[in-house]
């Protein structure tokens, strides 16, 4: 039987993938495809309390709301960040994070 | 939803992201997350929620994964040669990865309001149709009168009824977005222009 600790344990499972990927990698952009997967894993757990959040024999609308505002966030910014990205491959030639020193004291 | 199509999506979106995390070659790990969403929004639709289901697939897997294959292509990202890896970094990181599946788990353990399955907390369309903002409204009504549930129109009676303002915020976001990506990838000009 698939309870709700079933889908939040995904949820953290596929967090954990991308905060093991955010600090081990070394190339910005695979850094930010783990970004991208830590932000979905958080909407997997509010899409499972919506569900198991039964109002009038209804799910609870307002956490997918929250999902779908998310989802408009994240796309807005990795229109940015990619612009971003782009914007320091053209001053530095590289991806690789440890290249980029300069605040570096 | 059977248990093994859940298990059966969850090792999808897992194992893909597994190798997102692991390939060197960026392509590989970008073409990866696509998959991983995929498994991610079947998830979703078997939480009853089909209208972010859909746009988890529109959107990601649509529409950010093709930017993201757009911009490696564009740099020209070779797949990384040399066998270097930060001893450190990948250290840290499987032991943070570790120590909070040792959390969640552990929180879980505890967490006895979550040991409910979907067919506890069934859904009572019948009963959804008798809500006092949903019942002036006549699609939505008969929708669930006639037992489908209607998620994209109950979305949209969410969004539009309580969170208007919100959605208003979100399009002015998109908007300074376009205009920041705009500004960010404008070349400077060498010489400023002639007055």
């Amino acid at each position: 039987m698939i309870t709700l600790n079933h889908y939040l344990f995904a949820s953290g499972a596929l967090f954990a993938l991308g905060l093991a990927g955010v600090v081990a990698r070394r190339n910005i952009l695979i850094i930010y495809m783990c970004l991208e997967m830590m932000l979905s894993a958080a909407n997997l757990a509010l899409v499972a309390f919506s569900r198991f959040r039964v109002t009038d024999g209804l799910p609870d609308y307002a956490a997918q709301s929250l999902v779908f505002f998310t989802i408009t966030v994240a796309a807005a910014e990795v229109a940015v960040g990619l612009a971003i990205i782009v914007a320091l491959f053209r001053s530095h030639q590289t991806v690789q994070v440890d290249a980029i020193s300069k605040l570096n004291g | 939803m059977p248990s093994f199509l859940f298990y059966l999506f969850v090792a999808v979106m897992l194992g893909f992201g597994l190798n997102v995390v692991l390939s060197r070659n960026p392509v590989t790990s970008a073409l990866s997350l696509a998959v991983c969403f995929v498994g991610l929004a079947a998830l979703f639709i078997s939480l009853d929620a089909y209208f972010i289901g859909v746009i988890q697939v529109l959107v990601y897997t649509g529409a950010v994964m093709v930017l993201f294959l757009f911009i490696i292509m564009l740099l020209d990202i070779r797949a990384e040669t040399e066998k270097k890896t930060n001893l450190p970094a990948v250290v840290g990181g499987i032991l943070l990865a570790v120590i909070m599946m040792l959390q969640v788990g552990s929180v879980l353990r505890a967490f006895d309001e979550g040991k409910v399955s979907t067919a506890d907390k069934a859904l009572s369309l019948q009963q959804g149709a008798q809500r006092e903002d949903i019942v002036g409204i006549k699609t939505i009504r008969e929708d669930l009168k006639a037992g489908t549930l209607p998620d994209a129109k109950l979305m949209g009676l969410t969004l539009f009824d309580r969170y208007g303002f919100h959605l208003q915020a979100m399009a002015l976001l998109l908007t300074v977005g376009t205009v920041g990506v705009v500004v960010l990838s404008k070349r400077e000009r060498q010489t400023p222009p002639a007055a």
